[in-house]
């Protein structure tokens, strides 16, 4: 009985609740037959997809200022760079001028505007956090959801050229961009070093109209499909989380990274040691703003989609249930947090979606199962946590 | 130190320091009125439009608004957790409609099944929430959130998956799941809107007469003196009955809408006599809160408003809107709740639990309980306010009509001037009407400014949201600023107090 | 029984986890009497009054024993509620009241007045919740009260935000006064917030009330105070009843020297010889009309010099500003006037100047400010070092073998009884985290050492080898050490000089071997100057 109960306890109750029902959809998937490559292709893929996303929540977290719920931000200042690249690409015609070369330098050119603003924005968003002590996710909740419809206004009056980004008449961006002519899929996606894509060529540099632009076979082992069984590794994405959490890593291991993650744990201990948490904090809050935005790019270019306006309104949501799924708290999170967190969260979601469809015959079950789990696991983790976060 | 100097409460500030502190004080409102002034004038809207969707608008959502005040008064902060209330009222409408019944009656149906769902669903709310005192306006957000996952599933999955349910005017052809849209046409639209007035003079006779009836039996049972006072109510009340008999008085009242012209001047009337009682009570002392200006500025500005009337243009421009009688007398009656319950017993430990969880518990006051009742009140206040919404709205989105609920009221009551912690009526009245204002006219003026009505659309949303944002932030720096202010070194209770709050079990 | 006494508590025994803290403590008070209840901090004074109002912390640590009469009939409290009943009160030392309120719905508060509600059957259903408050009532009942202690000039429809904090004080009393059948009044430490005059004042009203029958228990350290006004007075010292006397049987310096006794532990083996050169010329830190702005513990006005090598001590009693001191220095709060580290001036605007000008601290607020309890203890003992002196860095980065070498020789050295250098130090005992937070100070290589409350919350095993180890490094290193303590015995046998401080100034600076008599005078912020005029 106790041995039973100090199990329970180490693992977490929610945790294990949710491990059970993994596996047991796991089997019920497979019983029901399901591909199994399919399935596990997909629980990697979107267990990739979104870990930086929630990444991005530790740096936040260990220098004090709680579940990051504001992520919308360094999500706001991804898909500013994604776009901006895309359109320059476009303009500048650089498929045309490049090849294949063109995607990856999209990807880098999007990664460094993001990284850039998001830097600046997590900055002066650290400024307002110290400002507000003590209630720090109930703003950064609603500083969140301002961005993102603020972004929403700029959506709409952006005036570009680029025909993946734009409505067909009007103006505006549209709300679902492809990336198919631009960096998606380059770390995830098998077939794009096996087949040529198509992209179209801006008129204003030349009047080819379209060319056939393939990705070199020799980068094919960034995507996988192992012994084309249909079991895709996605390599390139696996890197690029690795090296995330490298960076992450060290940083907790040099100087300033332990001083951020003492101003989190103890502020009084922090200034005592002639610490500024202050600047712990704000620069706690930039780096997380800063993987919130490469989070978002990585996320895009494996779902192959743009999505602007509302979609990524309760992303900030999805990435702190995950987190504390995977055991941290609203004051401590470790990089393994993140890594056992996503794939318990992603793998329930996206089995979820093949067995739903199996017995019943509703297509939004996935979605109502996410709000359920990701707000109840973030309500219990404040129950948790002994009076809040105010007061 | 001069002993012999009174300490009173008035400052004598100069004309213009008051005049700075009044427009600092309002400063959210007067943004906001300027930015519907704005967004009016480049809209181009017609004004005679715009007023009647004004007032409809107050009808709908304004009884909702005035539900955030208990937890206000309660110090709960801003409770997102309304949202509950409306899952329980939409509930309630759907077993209505799907049992087929209409009417006035089906609407006393949904109250009755309504009722008793948001009274569990709040008592729940609140024991949750006193886990997580101090944390209650995110616990409130992300629970919404929760309870609407469970809604969904409810509609999707379990009416006609588990619980049986065929009817084709509801359920997805599968049989499982609820359509996208319940219509309430010819079941409960307008059911209240509709009310005549001639049936809430007998509905108020029959109240007052059961309750003179419960008097007189308790008094014959020597329970409680029956007073003169009591008679004196209920003679009156029979007597104003009595009137509606007579057919030059009858026959204005088959009317369910009442013309501004006729509602203005009474709302004037009540403003002014508030006020010469007021001026009456405190002929002699000063109570705190008073002000003799003030009350003598609104009785003259009452006046003035009620001379603007005669104007021709703008008596046509009020002319032209109607208001339904009934939800206006509830949104009257929740504000004169409001204003009774803080007069009562409860509603004074409500204000002492706000202000000083350690102190009331240490006054022997259950604040635990006294919170309970806070959400419990809310809840069931929400839940009526969204049966008021959806049978004016007619027809509502299954899966989306509450989602916004909680969010558009607070950023509501936000703008008409309340914070975290302080509320009125008046705030929330005139933040329900200069919010809608805004609603209203923000696409058209994004239409004429940047070619888009989306503009607008998103406009208006990035403003609930900002409003929110904003006054959250103001709240927790003005909290902060408080708290290293050595002013104030009774935010950390001695030993012996914090001994006797041990009770509440409050975390620091 | 006929008893010439309102209260009276015989023989209570109380025991927190297995340590006596009130040992055969009695306590009697007559109708009309102010009975003043003294004692260091620690002596009981405070238990005795939880035991009193049957604070729940007395129940759920196992009760107490002894028994309690009032007006001589055994009474049982089980609540303050229930004290209330009886008629006891207090007045707290911080204030009770809710700013945004009125003075009379502060008096008010928790019993208000109310009238059955108009609707019939709701008091039936909802108890008394919905009654209708009865301002008017409430407001002569608050006017009463107030006039009755001679606050004429508080205006009972006031709020309190913005009262002068006398006038708070006095809100509270008539609370406690307005309470139907008061019959015993607590003060506890009533004049410490207070100006002169309104101390003055409050002395006046507690003669008003007494003079009224109601019997006050007046718990103080100002033995001024206690001379002007109190009848008679209870010593209390280590838990234990020392004496009862009449005020007028009795003299300050008799008073000081009951309270502080004779302290014959010896606490630590000071056989070493003593080979230091302490010279009145090197002076290692010099405070100038320093200040500090610590809530709770403010630091007025100390001007001190303290020389290189000698071990210095600061004692007082709790609040009197000793704590503020070293938080000052550390840059924790507000400071002013100089600060001089061997002769030069420190900066103390800048963020961790102290602990680059070589001054280690240790805080006495282990839990709070003194360790990252989540993290491991080799984390804690490299941590300030590392931050200030960028030591056990290999570039930016923790060099492990580095730090984990120097964290094992203090483990040993210091004799930390854990599982490894890994372990985190929330889970260590009192005594052990003591000594992480001494070897991180030490970790610094410090010239001074400020070290606060060394002892507190630890066996006496480990509070032994703290003391004896702080005095080898000072043998040994010749580092300048301040401890700052409450415990008077630890401070004596450790110590060159003591200062005591009192109402945040240094109220004398004495030899650990002066009398008692003096530290007690000089703990109530007195002198022999003062007793003999």
């Amino acid at each position: 009985m106790t041995g039973v109960r100090k199990f329970v306890n180490s693992v977490g109750l929610p945790r294990l609740i949710i491990g059970i029902f993994f596996i047991a959809l796991i089997i019920s998937g497979l019983a029901l037959g399901l591909n199994p490559q399919f399935l596990f292709s997909d629980i990697i893929r979107r267990w990739l997809m979104y870990s930086i996303l929630v990444l991005a929540m530790v740096p936040g977290v260990q220098s004090g200022i709680g579940l990051n719920f504001g992520i919308s931000l360094g999500v706001v200042s991804g898909l500013v760079g994604v776009v901006i690249a895309m359109e320059v690409a476009f303009n500048g015609g650089w498929f045309l001028h490049l090849g294949a070369a063109a995607a990856w330098l999209s990807l880098l050119l999007a990664l460094v505007i993001a990284i850039v603003i998001a830097a600046l924005v997590g900055a002066a968003y650290g400024l307002l956090l110290n400002r507000v002590k003590g209630s720090e996710m109930t703003v950064s909740t609603y500083v969140g959801f301002s961005s993102i419809a603020m972004m929403n206004i700029v959506w709409v009056i952006l005036n570009f050229k680029n025909g993946q980004l734009r409505w067909p008449i009007g103006r505006g961006l549209r709300n679902t961009a492809s990336l198919q002519e631009s960096f998606g899929g380059l770390l995830s996606d098998p077939r794009i070093y096996e087949t040529a894509r198509s992209i179209t060529i801006s008129p204003e540099v030349s009047d080819v109209g379209s060319i056939k632009v393939k990705q070199p076979a020799g980068l094919s082992f960034l995507a996988i499909d192992v012994a084309d069984s249909g079991f895709i590794l996605p390599l390139g994405l696996i890197l690029v989380f690795a090296l995330c959490c490298l960076v992450v890593w060290l940083f907790f291991r040099s100087k300033t990274g332990v001083a951020l993650s003492a101003a989190g744990e103890n502020e009084l201990f922090t200034r005592a040691n002639g610490i500024n948490v202050d600047r712990m904090r704000i620069l706690g809050t930039s780096i997380s703003t800063v993987f919130g935005a490469v989070g978002i790019i990585i996320y895009a270019q494996t779902y192959g989609f743009l999505q602007l306006y509302n979609a990524p309104l309760m992303m900030g949501f999805t990435a702190v249930a995950s987190i504390l799924l995977g055991g941290a708290t609203v004051t401590r999170a470790r990089i393994s947090n993140v890594i056992i967190g996503t794939l318990l969260f992603q793998g329930i979601l996206t089995v979820a979606l093949p067995v739903a469809n199996q017995l019943v015959n509703v297509s939004a079950l996935p979605e109502v199962m996410r709000m359920i789990i990701s707000n109840g696991i973030i309500l219990y983790a404040l129950s948790k946590t002994k009076g809040g976060n105010q007061r | 130190m001069n002993q012999n100097k009174r300490l009173t409460l008035e400052t004598k500030d100069s004309f213009a320091d008051r005049l700075k502190t009044l427009l600092f004080d309002n400063k959210v409102m007067i943004v906001f009125a300027l930015l519907c002034y704005g967004a009016f004038v480049v809209s181009g809207s017609q004004i005679e439009t715009v007023l009647s969707e004004v007032f409809t608008r107050i009808a709908r959502n304004g009884f909702t608004v005035l539900a955030l005040l208990i937890p206000v008064f309660a110090g709960m902060g801003l409770n997102f957790g309304i949202v509950i209330g409306a899952i329980a009222a939409q509930i309630a409408v759907f077993a209505t409609v799907y049992w087929r019944f209409t009417g006035f009656g089906g609407m006393m149906l949904a109250v009755a099944l309504a009722t008793p769902m948001a009274i569990l669903f709040g008592y729940l709310v609140g024991k949750l929430f006193n886990k997580m005192k101090g944390a209650e306006m995110i616990a409130g957000l992300i629970l919404g959130y929760f309870a609407d996952g469970l809604y969904q599933l409810l509609f999707l999955v379990l009416i006609g998956g588990v619980i049986p349910a065929t009817d084709p005017r509801f359920i997805i052809d599968g049989g499982m799941g609820v359509k996208n849209a319940i219509d309430l046409t010819g079941s409960l639209k307008y059911t209240l809107d509709r009310v005549q007035i001639i049936d809430l003079a007998l509905g108020l006779f029959i109240i007052i007469a059961v309750i003179t009836a419960g008097k007189l039996i308790l008094h014959l049972r020597k329970k409680r003196s029956f007073e003169h006072k009591d008679w004196i109510i209920f003679a009156v009340v029979a007597v104003i009955y009595g009137l509606t008999y007579l057919p030059a008085i009858e026959k204005h009242l088959f009317a369910d809408r009442v013309n501004l012209i006729v509602a203005l001047p009474l709302f004037l009337a009540f403003v002014a006599l508030r006020n010469l009682y007021h001026l009456y009570r405190n002929r002699k002392t000063a109570m705190p809160g008073f002000s003799r200006t003030r009350s003598i500025f609104m009785i003259v500005l009452a006046g003035v408003v009620f001379g603007l009337t005669y104007v021709p243009r703008l008596e046509a421009l009020i002319m032209s809107v109607n208001l339904p009688v009934l939800p206006f007398i509830l949104i009257a009656g929740l504000c004169a709740f409001n204003n009774g319950l803080l007069n009562t017993r409860l509603g004074q430990n409500m204000r002492t639990v706000g202000q000083s969880q350690t102190v009331a518990a240490a006054s022997g006051i259950d604040v635990d309980r006294t919170r309970v009742i806070a959400m419990v009140l809310s809840t069931v206040l929400a839940c009526w306010g969204q049966l008021i919404y959806l049978q004016n709205i007619g027809t509502f989105s299954t899966y989306g009509a509450h989602l916004q609920i909680g969010q558009f009221a607070v950023a509501a009551l936000l703008v008409g001037g309340a914070s975290v912690s302080k509320a009125t009526n008046k705030q929330a009245l005139i933040g329900v009407t200069l919010f809608h204002l805004l609603f209203i006219i923000a696409p058209q003026a994004g239409r004429e400014l940047f070619g888009d009505a989306m503009v607008g659309e998103y406009f208006r949303v990035f403003v609930s949201y900002g409003v929110i944002a904003l006054s959250l932030a103001m709240h927790a720096w003005q909290r902060k600023i408080r708290k290293e202010d050595p002013e104030f070194p009774d935010e950390v209770p001695s030993k012996p107090a914090t001994a006797l709050a041990h009770k509440v079990k409050e975390a620091d | 029984m006929e008893t010439p006494y309102l209260l009276s508590m015989d023989n209570i025994t109380k025991e927190y986890f297995g340590n006596r803290v009130l040992k055969n403590v009695s306590l009697k008070i007559k109708p009309g009497e102010i009975h003043a209840l003294m004692g260091e901090n620690g002596a009981g004074k405070s238990t005795l009054m939880n035991v009193l109002f049957g604070m729940p912390v007395i129940h759920q640590t196992g009760g107490f024993e002894g028994q309690v009469q009032l007006e001589g009939k055994v009474i049982r409290i089980q609540d303050p509620q229930g004290a209330m009943k009886y008629g006891i009160g207090m007045v707290h030392q911080e204030f009770m009241l809710i700013p945004d309120f009125t003075v009379t719905e502060n008096i008010k508060v928790g019993r208000e007045i109310g009238r059955s509600s108009i609707l019939p059957l709701m008091d039936r259903v909802f108890g008394r919740d919905l009654d209708h408050m009865e301002w008017e009532k409430m407001s002569t009942d608050s006017r009463k009260a107030l006039d009755s202690i001679g606050m004429m000039n508080i205006e009972e429809y006031a709020k309190v935000a913005g009262m002068p904090i006398g006038f708070q004080q006095f809100v509270e009393i008539a609370r406690e006064i307005d309470k139907t059948g008061i019959k015993l009044l607590v003060f506890d430490e009533p004049t410490a917030v207070l100006t002169e005059s309104e101390a003055d004042r409050l002395l006046e009203i507690m003669r008003l009330i007494a003079s009224r029958g109601i019997a006050i228990i007046f718990i103080t350290h100002r033995l001024d105070e206690v001379m002007e006004v109190a009848d008679s007075l209870t010593i209390l010292r280590d838990g234990e009843f020392i004496a009862r006397k009449d005020v007028v049987e009795t003299d300050l310096v008799e008073i000081a020297q009951l309270m502080i006794g004779r302290s014959v532990e010896k606490l630590v083996d000071d056989s070493a010889e003593d080979t230091r050169r302490i010279d009145d010329d090197r002076i290692a830190l010099e405070l100038i009309n320093y200040r500090v702005d610590m809530p709770g513990e403010k630091v007025r006005q100390i001007n001190v010099k303290i020389r290189e090598g000698e071990i210095f001590g600061f004692g007082g009693l709790a609040g009197q500003g000793k704590i503020g001191i070293h938080n000052g220095i550390q840059g924790l709060f507000e400071t002013e006037g100089s600060v001089i580290v061997h002769g030069e001036k420190l900066d103390l605007s800048k963020r961790g100047e102290a602990l680059r000008k070589d001054i280690a601290f240790v805080s006495e607020d282990r839990r709070g400010v003194g360790l990252l309890l989540g993290e491991s203890i080799e984390r804690n003992i490299i941590f300030s070092a590392m931050q200030v002196k960028n030591e056990f860095l290999k570039g930016r980065f923790i060099d492990r073998k580095k730090s984990r070498q120097h964290v094992e020789a203090m483990i040993k050295l210091l004799d930390i009884r854990c599982t490894g250098p890994e372990q985190t130090v929330g889970s260590l005992s009192g005594g052990n985290q003591q000594k992480v937070c001494l070897a991180r100070a030490l970790t610094l290589k410090p010239n001074i050492l400020m070290v606060a409350e060394p002892t507190r919350g630890i066996d006496i095993g480990a509070k032994k080898l703290v003391l004896e180890y702080l005095r080898k490094i000072n043998l040994e290193e010749g580092t300048t050490i301040v401890v700052i303590s409450s415990e008077l015995a630890e401070l004596r046998s450790i110590c060159d000089r003591i200062a005591i401080v009192s109402e945040g100034k240094i109220s004398a600076v004495l030899a650990p071997d002066a009398s008692d008599a003096d530290y007690g005078l000089a703990m109530s912020g007195l002198s022999r100057e003062d007793v003999s005029a």
